[in-house]
Order: C-alpha cells, then sequence, then structure tokens
C-alpha cells in the first residue's frame, strides 16, 4: 500500500518536475550561461562580466528600465483604483445573475487576442479615429486630435488588459467577506470610511496583494501594447531585450538583460511586500 | 474512404515508379510575404510532386530563427545578399550552393555574379539572387513635393507628419543623405562610428517630426492612407501599392540614391530536401513564374526576361520613380561586416530614448 502511494506520488510529480525542469529552469541555466559570455571575435568568445557592465554602464540602459517599472507600477495603482470598486459592486451588490452578467463582462474582451484588443485602441486613439472625430463633429476640437503614441495611451491600453488579472482575486476575495462583518461594523457606529479601511480593505489584502504581483509582472513583461500604443517615446525594457535578440544578433546581452529583468522585479515585488508588511505565504496561502 | 485511399496509394506507387527514383520531398521555405504566391506553389507541387511549407519572416528574425536551431528546421531561405555572409561567418548557419546544380542561364548575369561575389566565404558561395527593390521616399507629392531627399523629412513643412523605421536602412540612408558614405566605412569601425554618431545626433533633432516609427509594413500604409503621414522612409512597393489608391501618393528614389537590396536564395546547414530546394529555385526563376511573383510582391526579380511578362502598370510605376539617372544611382547595400550591428543597435537605442 505504501509503495503504491509513494509510486502515485511521483507519478502525480513527474509533470510538475518535467515542466519547470524544461522549461524554466534549463532554458535559465542556458541564458544564465550565455550572458556570461562576451564575444571577442568571429566565432570566438570568452567567460567575462561585460554585458552586465554594459547593462551598468549605458545610462540608458537603466532609465530604460527604472521608467518600465515606474509606468508598471502605475499601471498597477491605477488598475487596483478602477478594479476595486468594480469587484467590490460585483462580489458584494449585485446578485444572481447580474452578478455572473458583470463577471462575464470582465471576460469577454479576453476571448480575442492581445493584438486585436490593442488594435482596437489604435482605432479609437488615432488621429483619424473614432475620439478624434467624435470631438470634432460636437465642435469640442477644430482640428484632428492625435491621442495616441504617448504615455498616457500606452496606459490605458496597459491597465485595459490587465484589469482581469486584478478583478478575479478581489471578487474571491471579496465574496469570501461575511456580510454580516460589515453589519455589524455599521452596528457598531463606524462610518463608510472607517469600514472600508478597517474591515473590507484588510479582509481583501491578500487579494490586492497577488492581484497587484500579477498585474505588475504581467505590465513589466507586456511587449505589444507600449510598441503599438506608446509609438515613438515608448521604449520599453522587454523591447530592448527584442532588439538585442532579434535584430541585433547579441544574444548575450539580451540573455544579461533578460536576468537583470528577472533579478530586478523580484526585488522590486519583494521591497514592496516588506514594505506593506506583506508576505509572500500570507497572500498564496489563503 | 478505405478505396480512395488505396487507390490513391496505388497511383503514389506507380507513380513514383514511372519517375524512376526521384523522391517527393516537402521543402519548408523561410521567406517573405509576396515571394511564394499560392498559384505558384501549386504549380510547383504539380510538376514536381514536392510540397511546399511557407513561413513569412524578415531578415533578423530569418537568421534569428537559424541561428537558435544552428541552421535547422528549413530548406530554403531569402534573406538579402548583405546579410549572409557576416552571419555565416560568425555562427556557420547555411550551406554552400552547388552552382552546378542551379540553371544560370535563367539569372541577370550582372545579378547573379555580384550577389555570388557577395556571399562568397572562404571559397565557397552561399547564396543566388531572386528578387530586388528599394529603400527611398513615400510621398503624398500633393502635400509634401518639396522633400527630395531623406534630411527633408525633418523639415517644417511636413512636422508632425512623418513616418520611418528605427532600422539600420534608415541610419544609413540618412548618412549618404548627409554627404557622408557609410559603405566605404564599413571595414573600419571608428569610421563607421563617427559617421553613426552624426547619423545619430541628426535623428534625435529630427524627432520632433515623426508621428511614430513604424513597424510593419501595413502599418506604414495605414498611416499614408489615412493621411496621417504625407512623407515615409519606405520600400518601393509600398509607394507602388498605394499608389493605385491614390495617385498622388508614389515612390520617389531620393536624390543621395535609393538603397538597393536583393534577396536571395540560401540553402540553412541543416536543410533535409536539398534536392526540392534546388528544383523550387530553378522552377522560380523561370521568367513567366518570375512574373507571378512579381505581380503578387510588387518587385522585379532578378530572372532574365522576366520584366517582358510585367503589367503595363507595374512598370509605368518602376519607369515614373526611377529615371534612368536614378537607377545608376541606387546604392546596393555591400555585405555588412559582423559586429556593426552593434554599433547600429547602440545608436538606434539612444535614438528611441531620447525626448
Amino acid at each position: 500500500m505504501a509503495q503504491g502511494t509513494k509510486l502515485g506520488f511521483y507519478l502525480l510529480l513527474t509533470p510538475l518536475v518535467l515542466w519547470l525542469g524544461l522549461l524554466i529552469i534549463i532554458p535559465h541555466i542556458d541564458m544564465a550561461l550565455l550572458s556570461l559570455r562576451e564575444r571577442v571575435g568571429v566565432g570566438e568568445y570568452a567567460t567575462s562580466l561585460a554585458n552586465y557592465r554594459g547593462f551598468f554602464g549605458e545610462p540608458i540602459y537603466m532609465w530604460t528600465f527604472l521608467r518600465t517599472a515606474m509606468m508598471s507600477m502605475l499601471a498597477t495603482v491605477v488598475t487596483l483604483i478602477i478594479a476595486f470598486p468594480v469587484s467590490y459592486y460585483i462580489a458584494k451588490i449585485a446578485k444572481g445573475r447580474v452578478q455572473s452578467v458583470l463577471f462575464l463582462l470582465c471576460l469577454v474582451p479576453f476571448w480575442v487576442s492581445e493584438l486585436v484588443r490593442t488594435f482596437g485602441w489604435m482605432i479609437l486613439l488615432r488621429e483619424t479615429g473614432l475620439f478624434s472625430s467624435l470631438l470634432q463633429w460636437t465642435g469640442l476640437a477644430d482640428g484632428p486630435v492625435e491621442m495616441l503614441y504617448n504615455d498616457v495611451a500606452m496606459m490605458v491600453g496597459l491597465v485595459y488588459t490587465s484589469m482581469l488579472f486584478m478583478v478575479v482575486p478581489l471578487v474571491t476575495m471579496l465574496e469570501s467577506l461575511d456580510d454580516a462583518v460589515i453589519e455589524a461594523g455599521y452596528d457598531l457606529g463606524g462610518s463608510g470610511a472607517s469600514v472600508l479601511r478597517e474591515i473590507v480593505i484588510p479582509h481583501a489584502m491578500p487579494g490586492i496583494v497577488s492581484g497587484s504581483i500579477v498585474v505588475f509582472m504581467l505590465s513589466l513583461g507586456n511587449y505589444l501594447t507600449p510598441t503599438m500604443l506608446g509609438g515613438k517615446d515608448s521604449l520599453w525594457f522587454t523591447e530592448l531585450i527584442y532588439s538585442q535578440f532579434i535584430v541585433r544578433f547579441n544574444w548575450e546581452l539580451g540573455a544579461a538583460f533578460g536576468f537583470m529583468l528577472l533579478i530586478l522585479s523580484s526585488l522590486i515585488v519583494w521591497v514592496t511586500l516588506r514594505l506593506t508588511g506583506q508576505t509572500l505565504e500570507k497572500t498564496m496561502g489563503s | 474512404m478505405t478505396h480512395n485511399w488505396m487507390i490513391g496509394a496505388a497511383v503514389a506507387v506507380s507513380l513514383g515508379g514511372l519517375a524512376g527514383g526521384v523522391s517527393a520531398d516537402t521543402l519548408r521555405l523561410l521567406t517573405w510575404g509576396g515571394y511564394a504566391p499560392d498559384d505558384v506553389i501549386e504549380m510547383f507541387e504539380e510538376e514536381t510532386g514536392h510540397t511546399v511549407e511557407v513561413t513569412l519572416s524578415n531578415n533578423e528574425e530569418m537568421i534569428a530563427k537559424l541561428r537558435a536551431t544552428g541552421g535547422g528546421g528549413f530548406d530554403l531561405a531569402q534573406p538579402s545578399q548583405d546579410r549572409i555572409a557576416g552571419p555565416q561567418a560568425e555562427f556557420g548557419i547555411y550551406k554552400p550552393i552547388d552552382l552546378s546544380r542551379i540553371d544560370a542561364s535563367q539569372f541577370i548575369e550582372s545579378m547573379l555574379t555580384a550577389t555570388k561575389l557577395n556571399t562568397t566565404v572562404g571559397d565557397e558561395v552561399y547564396g543566388v539572387p531572386h528578387v530586388w527593390g528599394t529603400s527611398g521616399l513615400v510621398l503624398d507629392t500633393a502635400k509634401a513635393g518639396m522633400v527630395t531627399d531623406y534630411t527633408d523629412l525633418c523639415g517644417d513643412e511636413v512636422a508632425g507628419k512623418v513616418s520611418y523605421r528605427l532600422k539600420r536602412p534608415t541610419l544609413i540612408g540618412f548618412a549618404f543623405a548627409m554627404g557622408m558614405d557609410p559603405f566605404a566605412a564599413y571595414g573600419d569601425p571608428v569610421a563607421y562610428e563617427n559617421i553613426m554618431n552624426q547619423v545619430e545626433t541628426a535623428l534625435i533633432d529630427c524627432k520632433p517630426n515623426v508621428k511614430t516609427y513604424w513597424g510593419g509594413g501595413d502599418e506604414l500604409m495605414g498611416l499614408v492612407r489615412s493621411g496621417e503621414v504625407v512623407a515615409a522612409m519606405a520600400w518601393d512597393t509600398g509607394g507602388w501599392k498605394l499608389n493605385a489608391d491614390n495617385p498622388d501618393v508614389t515612390f520617389v528614389a531620393p536624390e543621395s540614391g535609393a538603397l538597393g537590396w536583393i534577396d536571395t536564395f540560401v540553402l540553412p546547414a541543416k536543410g533535409k530536401a536539398d534536392d526540392a530546394a534546388y528544383d523550387w529555385i530553378n522552377f522560380v526563376m523561370r521568367p513567366e513564374v518570375s512574373a507571378k511573383i512579381t505581380e503578387a510582391s510588387g518587385n522585379f526579380t532578378a530572372s532574365l526576361g522576366a520584366d517582358e511578362f510585367a503589367s503595363d502598370a507595374l512598370k509605368a510605376r518602376f519607369q515614373n520613380s526611377f529615371p534612368p539617372e536614378a537607377i545608376d544611382n541606387i546604392k546596393w547595400y555591400p555585405p555588412v561586416p559582423a559586429g556593426l550591428e552593434a554599433i547600429e543597435g547602440g545608436v538606434l537605442d539612444r535614438i528611441k530614448a531620447a525626448n
């Protein structure tokens, strides 16, 4: 019997080990080795830290990373601010059919690919697009207005793309909050604001943290939205990695960039968790 | 069902017998949009029995794909002639072409000779020419008639209505327009870097003029069609396609010279269907087949006599864009030495990051 349980355990473990090993660990080891290589001549390579020195030596790369990280954080905060009331409404106020319909509505945009969604925004925002024509038609603008190719357009795209990943954990968390607790809060003389501050937000905290981590990582690793909506000023860190690998044939520097992205983004998440007094166990274990 | 299958198998066996041992292969072709139109593939499959699988790509992605697999996964690829010697010396992703298996009489001789010369590494030839074209200016002549060279894209008259790619042809084009010769400096990294730094300054100054840096051909088409962009740096075919919709828009060869490229045929190092690859090369270089490719892609080929089959509309557009002296002034890309991309890469990153 014990023998059988053991076999079952290993059989169940195999897919996980294969997944982690073949798709994550081995490629990362390969990337790490690649990032420690320096091209010294045609087809000749030496081991060195030159690629990492390149990352820190050229201010543009660091600035691009910082810009990407700041914009991703902003996107996370904006997503949270928009998603929280939406989730609260879905979880606590809407009932029955309305609840499922509203939840479905959050999901519907994800039935088409990210490319199509982003292109939709381009059609709306471009100079000859819907919003621009509407503004001219109503007389609010006297010429075509270009709303595409700037940071705001990029932010709109990022928030829109990551909305669902904030709403789902928040709705799950808020649904598990007993209505009686909220009522008790009011009974004890709490105002709307204090009930929100003392009861709802603390209870939803694990959902907020896990949603924020997912949205932050998705924004940081997004390639399509910044490139398409951001236009000429959009330099995003993933774009740098892509161009090193594909356009410049410089896999070594690209691999080093990839590792810097992994390390720095993990660091940001860790520091933020620390600063807000959360732990990964508390968030994921709930 | 079973019967059909058996008849099919019987026919296949007897055909195989008739063909006398010539095996039918699957040709995995890595190429550009328009270079392998469906009707050409159909004719080829019918004639030779091979099947063709097409993957569409561009220069950088072709090389990146082949590099990732050490030259495997495809049997025939079509990078530009200037991007063959460098990657071959660096990564060894191609195999030499057996010129005896190619019908040289179907090629325009000067183009074949030039391509062979540019794609030679050691004593081996790695590429033969297929499709050629140029990049230059696509202009709405009614609104941007004053633009005659790349540097004019930075003029006040077209401010905010300009688009170009943030890629190496733009750097090279601007260098020529600014009176320098980047091709002459290919062999001298210091001189080349010096030229690129001047181009960098010019392109950063020019940035406020640019609406956006276009990425794909369709994106540019959209920008010009909607009138949001009136002057762009682009391929000749893009201009001619737009000309069909709007007679004001066309391709103009810049004063400093259009940049000429030739896309080639190369055999990836681990290709498995060389027979099919040589069959395909000899098949598509036939004048009447080449004309079909010209029709689909909009570009002319290195096939001798194919222009006689080309449509009059396309010929007229070509002659309009290229008076004889503009043809003589085309700057053909010499092979890119390995390592230049790193210099250009830094420049392009700095331009993109500049405010």
